[in-house]
């Protein structure tokens, strides 16, 4: 009843020659078939998680300028050992002895948040957000990078820089088996 | 008990509403779909909880990965071509507008001058097997990988006035000192400023 007629056009009877009235209806389902095959095709190639990016600013090493002076205590500096663990300490290096952490919730963002809230109750209100100095070891990972500059942003630290690591803070990694 | 009589009723459903949703999805699908470039290497990207869409137009990705290698790619078919021409110039290889034009294709790459050449007048399926040994490096400012970057920075800021957009991606293994080294590279050129690619992570809850 639905299906394309091919029949000609019936017999021929009289002198008239009558066509016949073919059904216009058409037989979709191969073609619907088809269809839904392609739309699954597309649907599960196309991506529809986009990556995503992170801005990152370095400063210009190049110019020599004036350098403000900073309170050594409210830095904090967060050095990136092997096995995606971190040491972190406040203030001078080599003054307190830095405290091994590890990447997280309960690990490092904790003490971001911690250290921001003393830095905050103990200096001026102009100048009472925390500087994080992030350096990160030759056995560091991109990783690790990628997620102590998160931590930056879910903890929101005003100001933080990439810092090259000095031999000291080298050996205190060493020292806790993190190098 | 007399017999109750089923009408027999015909199978056939019309499709034509079917038929029409079907390919107005496919409609849909054809014209957003974009063909995914292979990565030469399998660099998975860490993740982060930044939000912000990878641009998809005046952008230079470099890739970081496998052995410390670095591939190179760059968007706009005539921003390629310009900057291959201006590295020929600068290694002393001649290259045809027909090897010009297959460059113009490749949408990643990640082999040394010397070999580029024999790189581009490989067929596809040569391509996929050879192995690319990556963009030789440095951190001075006179490597290959850095003239890459500044010959298309000048083919963007020639062909349509902007400025080139760095991105790294970077396999979440790699060592940092090979990352470091890219900064550097990047930082002789006075890119102080480009972004990292990652994989969404959902913020946690404050």
């Amino acid at each position: 009843m639905a299906e394309l007629d091919t029949s000609g056009g019936g017999k021929h009877k009289g002198g008239k020659v009558r066509s016949k009235k073919a059904s216009t209806r058409i037989d979709l389902t191969a073609m619907v078939d088809l269809a839904f095959l392609l739309i699954t095709f597309f649907m599960l190639t196309t991506t529809l998680a986009k990556k995503k990016e992170m801005d990152l600013a370095m400063p210009d090493n190049s110019v020599k300028t004036a350098q403000l002076p900073v309170a050594a205590t409210r830095t904090m500096t967060i050095l990136l050992g092997s096995h995606n663990k971190v040491e972190w300490y406040m203030g001078e290096t080599g003054k307190s002895a830095p405290t091994v952490d590890n990447f997280g919730k309960d690990g490092i963002r904790k003490a971001l948040v911690e250290n921001g809230k003393n830095v905050e109750a103990t200096h001026a209100a102009p100048d009472n957000f925390m500087i994080v100095l992030i350096k990160p070891s030759d056995k560091s990972t991109y990783e690790n990078l990628v997620a102590a500059l998160d931590e930056m942003n879910i903890t929101g630290v005003k100001s933080y820089a990439i810092v090259k690591i000095l031999p000291i803070e080298l050996g205190d990694l060493q020292k806790n088996g993190l190098y | 008990m007399p017999r109750v009589k089923v009408a027999r009723k015909s199978t056939f459903i019309d499709m034509t509403a079917m038929c029409d949703v079907a390919f107005l999805l496919l409609t849909f699908f054809i014209l957003t779909a974009k063909p995914r470039v292979e990565d030469p290497i399998k660099a998975e990207v860490p993740v982060s909880s930044k939000e912000k869409a990878v641009p998809e137009e005046n952008l230079a990705t470099l890739t970081v990965g496998g052995k410390d290698q670095v591939f190179y790619s760059v968007t706009g078919s005539d921003i390629r071509q310009e900057a291959l021409k201006a590295m020929g110039d600068k290694y002393h290889v001649q290259f045809t507008p027909e090897e010009a034009r297959k460059f113009a294709n490749i949408e990643i790459f990640g082999v040394p001058m010397a070999q580029l050449k024999s790189y581009i007048n490989m067929d596809e399926d040569q391509r996929k097997t050879f192995t690319q040994a990556g963009i030789p490096t440095d951190t001075t400012n006179n490597s290959e990988l850095s003239n890459w970057i500044l010959t298309s920075r000048q083919a963007d800021k020639a062909l349509h006035d902007k400025a080139l957009d760095i991105a790294i991606k970077g396999d979440k293994k790699e060592q940092y000192p090979m990352i470091n080294k890219i900064i550097t590279v990047l930082g002789q050129q006075k890119l102080f400023k480009f972004s990292l690619i990652t994989d969404l992570k959902m913020a946690p809850k404050k």
